[in-house]
C-alpha cells in the first residue's frame, strides 16, 4: 500500500512528462488544424517517403553509428583501466570523465570551435611550423568529434558499472583453470560486461542519432541530420504535421533497435546493470 | 615414504602491515588429505591462496615436487582450487563450466564430452549439462565447482571451506562424497576449514593454524588425544582446561588436589594446563569420585547428554550418555591417560 502511494509522484511524473508529449507528437503527426478543428492528415509521413529525406535519416543514423562505434572503442579500454587502478585514481579519474558533464552543453560544443577553426588553436600551432591551415571544422569528422566528446561519459560509466560487480573470484577460477590474461578477458570478462556495453550503446546512439546541436555548431550548414530536420520543421517552417511525422519515425526506428539490443542482453546472461 | 607433493618453505605474508601468515612450514605428500584447521582471521586462506597462485609470499617459497614455484601464476601451476563461493561462470551452463579448463587445454570435443561426463558421473549430477548454473542449489553448485576443478586431473587439489554454505545434512553428505573421491582418484587434497569435526573426519593430516601460525601438525588421532597446547585442546573440541603444576614426572596437581598422571618432562613444580575432554569423564556416587560437584545443567545433544558440573569455584563439562539428575551431587572420575598435561603459554588477553 505504502508502495503504491510512494510511486504516485513518479507515475504522475511520467504520465506529465513522458506520456502525454509522446501522445501529443502522435497526435500531430496524423492530425492537422483545419478551420472547424483536427482532420486526419497523413501527409507528413507521405512527404517523408521522398529520397532527400531518406538520406538525410540514413546519414544520421550512419554517424551516430560511427559514433557509438568510437566512443565503444575509446570508452571500453578507458572502463577496463577504470575497474583496475586503485579507488583512489578510480574517484578521480571518474571525477575527470565526469566533470565536463557540468559545464553546459552548449558551451561546451561551442568550445570546439576556436579550437577547430581556420584561425583556431590547431591551425595556428600547425602553422608555427610551417603547416598550412587544415579543414577541421564544419564537415562530418568535426561533427563525429563533437559526438565522441560529449557522449563518451555515457559509454564508459555504465561499462565501469559493470566491471566492477564482476566478482574477482571469477576471475581467479578462470585463471585457476588455465586462463591466461587474454583469454580471462575473452572468456569471462568480456561477455560478463556485454550488459554495460549494451547499454552505453543505447545511451550514445539515442542521442546521437537525434541530436541537431552538435550538428549546427560543429557541422555549419554541411551536415544535415534527422534532429536539423526536427527542429527545422517546428522553428522555422512550422509544420508541426511533418516534424512529428518525422519524430514519430525516428522513434520507432530507436525503439527497435533498443529491443533488438535488450533481447541480445537477455541471452547473454551476465552481470545486471542495476 | 610417499614423495613430497606441495612444500611450503618459511612462507611469510603481510598484507598492509599485518602479518597474516608468519613462517609457515608444511609439507604434503602425495595422496595425502591435509586440512588446514583454525578460526577466521588465522591466514589459513591466506595459506591456500598463495599455494593456487593469488597471492605472493612476502618471503619464503613454495615447492612443487622440489620445484620452486612461488612467481609461477595460477594459470601454469598444476593445481586447481574450488573456490569458497564456488565462482561458477554465471554465463556458462553446467557442461560448459566444467569443460572450461579442458578446452583452454585445446582437447578435442569428444574427448572434453567423454570427461564432462564422467565427472558428472562422479558427482552425481548427470542429465544437467545444460542448466544455468545459478538455477541450481547450493549443494548442485558445490559438485559442479568440485567437477570443474576435478576434470583437469590436477596433482592438487584445494579446497577453501567448500561446504561452509550447505546445510548440515548436505555437508556430511558431501564430507563422504569428498573423502570418496580423494581416494577413488588419488588426488592430494588441501582442505581449509574452521570445523574440527570436518577436519578430523576427512583428513589424514591436520595444520591446526592462529594467528598465522601454525600450531600443531599432525595426525587427526594425534592432535585430539595429544594436543600440544590450550589453543588446539580448545579449538579442535570442547575442554575442560585447568592451571596446574606439575610437581614431578607422573605427577599433576589441579582442582586442589594430586593425580597420577602418564606424562613427564616438564620439569619439577612447573605451572602446566591440565586438559580433561568432556567425554573422557566418568559420572560416579560421590563416594567413588576422584572430585564430587553439584550437576548445574543438563542439555541432551541427542547422542549424549552435556551437562555442567559446579565444583568448588570450577564448572565442568561433562559429556555422558547417562544422564545424572540435576541440582544432585555426583563423583567425577579419569583415568590417568586422559589428563592431557600442556606446557603454559602466554595467552593475550582476548583469548
Amino acid at each position: 500500500m505504502l508502495r503504491r502511494f510512494s510511486a504516485a509522484p513518479y507515475m504522475l511524473w511520467t504520465i506529465l512528462f513522458i506520456l502525454v508529449p509522446v501522445f501529443m507528437v502522435l497526435f500531430y503527426s496524423l492530425f492537422s488544424p483545419v478551420p472547424a478543428g483536427y482532420a486526419l492528415d497523413l501527409d507528413g509521413y507521405h512527404k517523408f517517403v521522398d529520397p532527400l529525406y531518406l538520406e538525410v535519416l540514413w546519414r544520421s543514423i550512419v554517424i551516430a553509428f560511427k559514433s557509438t562505434l568510437l566512443c565503444l572503442l575509446v570508452g571500453y579500454p578507458l572502463a577496463l583501466i577504470l575497474s583496475r587502478i586503485t579507488p583512489r585514481f578510480q574517484k578521480i579519474l571518474v571525477m575527470l570523465i565526469i566533470l565536463p558533464m557540468w559545464m553546459n552543453f552548449l558551451l561546451r560544443t561551442y568550445a570546439w570551435i576556436p579550437i577547430l577553426g581556420r584561425n583556431g588553436l590547431i591551425n595556428t600551432l600547425l602553422g608555427s611550423f610551417g603547416v598550412a591551415p587544415l579543414n577541421l571544422l564544419f564537415n562530418e569528422n568535426a561533427v563525429l568529434l563533437g559526438m565522441v566528446y560529449n557522449f563518451l561519459p555515457f559509454m564508459v560509466l555504465p561499462i565501469y558499472t559493470v566491471l566492477m560487480k564482476i566478482d574477482r573470484q571469477l576471475i581467479e577460477a578462470a585463471e585457476d583453470l588455465g586462463a591466461d590474461r587474454l583469454v580471462v578477458f575473452r572468456r569471462i570478462i568480456l561477455p560478463l560486461s556485454i550488459p554495460g556495453l549494451i547499454s552505453g550503446v543505447m545511451m550514445v546512439f539515442m542521442p546521437a542519432v537525434s541530436t541537431f546541436v552538435i550538428s549546427d555548431l560543429l557541422g555549419g550548414a554541411q551536415i544535415t541530420l534527422i534532429g536539423n530536420l526536427i527542429k527545422d520543421q517546428f522553428q522555422t517552417v512550422y509544420d508541426w504535421n511533418f516534424g512529428s511525422a518525422i519524430s514519430m519515425i525516428l522513434m520507432v526506428i530507436i525503439l527497435l533497435s533498443m529491443s533488438i539490443l535488450n533481447r541480445y542482453d537477455k541471452r547473454e546472461r551476465g552481470v545486471s546493470m542495476w | 615414504m610417499k614423495r613430497k607433493v606441495i612444500e611450503g618453505r618459511n612462507l611469510f605474508k603481510e598484507i598492509s602491515g599485518q602479518r597474516v601468515v608468519d613462517n609457515f612450514n608444511f609439507c604434503v605428500r602425495s595422496e595425502d588429505f591435509l586440512t588446514i584447521l583454525g578460526p577466521s582471521g588465522s591466514g589459513k586462506t591466506t595459506v591456500l591462496r598463495m599455494i593456487g597462485g593469488f597471492e605472493m609470499p612476502t618471503a619464503g617459497d613454495i615447492l612443487f615436487e622440489d620445484k620452486v614455484i612461488t612467481s609461477v601464476p595460477p594459470y601454469e601451476r598444476p593445481i586447481n582450487t574450488v573456490f569458497q563461493k564456488y565462482a561458477l561462470f554465471p554465463h556458462m551452463d553446467v557442461y560448459e563450466n566444467i569443460a572450461f579448463g579442458l578446452r583452454l587445454k585445446k582437447m578435442e570435443e569428444q574427448e572434453i564430452r567423454k570427461r564432462v561426463g564422467r565427472m558428472l558421473e562422479l558427482v552425481t549430477l548427470r542429465g544437467f549439462e545444460k542448466r544455468a548454473v545459478d538455477s541450481l542449489s547450493g549443494g548442485q553448485q558445490q559438485r559442479v565447482a568440485i567437477a570443474r576443478a576435478l576434470v583437469n586431473e590436477p596433482k592438487v587439489l584445494l579446497l577453501d571451506e567448500p561446504l561452509g554454505a550447505l546445510d548440515l545434512k548436505l555437508r556430511k553428505e558431501m564430507q563422504v562424497e569428498l573423502k570418496y573421491m580423494q581416494q577413488e582418484l588419488g588426488i592430494t587434497f588441501i582442505y581449509v576449514t574452521h570445523d574440527q569435526e570436518e577436519a578430523l573426519t576427512m583428513s589424514n593430516q591436520v595444520i591446526v593454524m592462529n594467528k598465522g601460525r601454525i600450531e600443531q601438525f599432525g595426525t587427526p588421532v594425534n592432535i585430539y588425544n595429544e594436543p600440544v597446547n590450550a589453543f588446539v585442546a580448545d579449538f579442535i573440541g570442547e575442554s575442560n582446561i585447568l592451571d596446574g603444576i606439575m610437581y614431578r614426572d607422573y605427577e599433576v596437581g589441579f582442582a586442589g588436589q594430586r593425580f597420577r598422571c602418564v606424562d613427564a618432562g616438564f620439569g619439577v613444580d612447573q605451572p602446566v594446563e591440565v586438559v580433561i575432554r568432556p567425554e573422557d569423564i566418568k559420572l560416579v556416587s560421590p563416594e567413588e569420585g576422584m572430585l564430587r560437584g553439584i550437576v548445574d545443567s543438563i542439555v541432551f545433544k541427542g547422542v549424549h547428554y552435556e551437562m555442567v558440573v559446579l565444583e568448588g569455584q570450577r564448572s565442568w563439562l561433562i559429556q555422558s550418555t547417562i544422564k545424572a539428575l540435576e541440582d544432585t551431587e555426583v563423583g567425577m572420575r579419569f583415568n590417568p591417560d586422559d589428563i592431557h598435561i600442556m606446557k603454559k603459554q602466554e595467552r593475550p588477553a582476548d583469548a
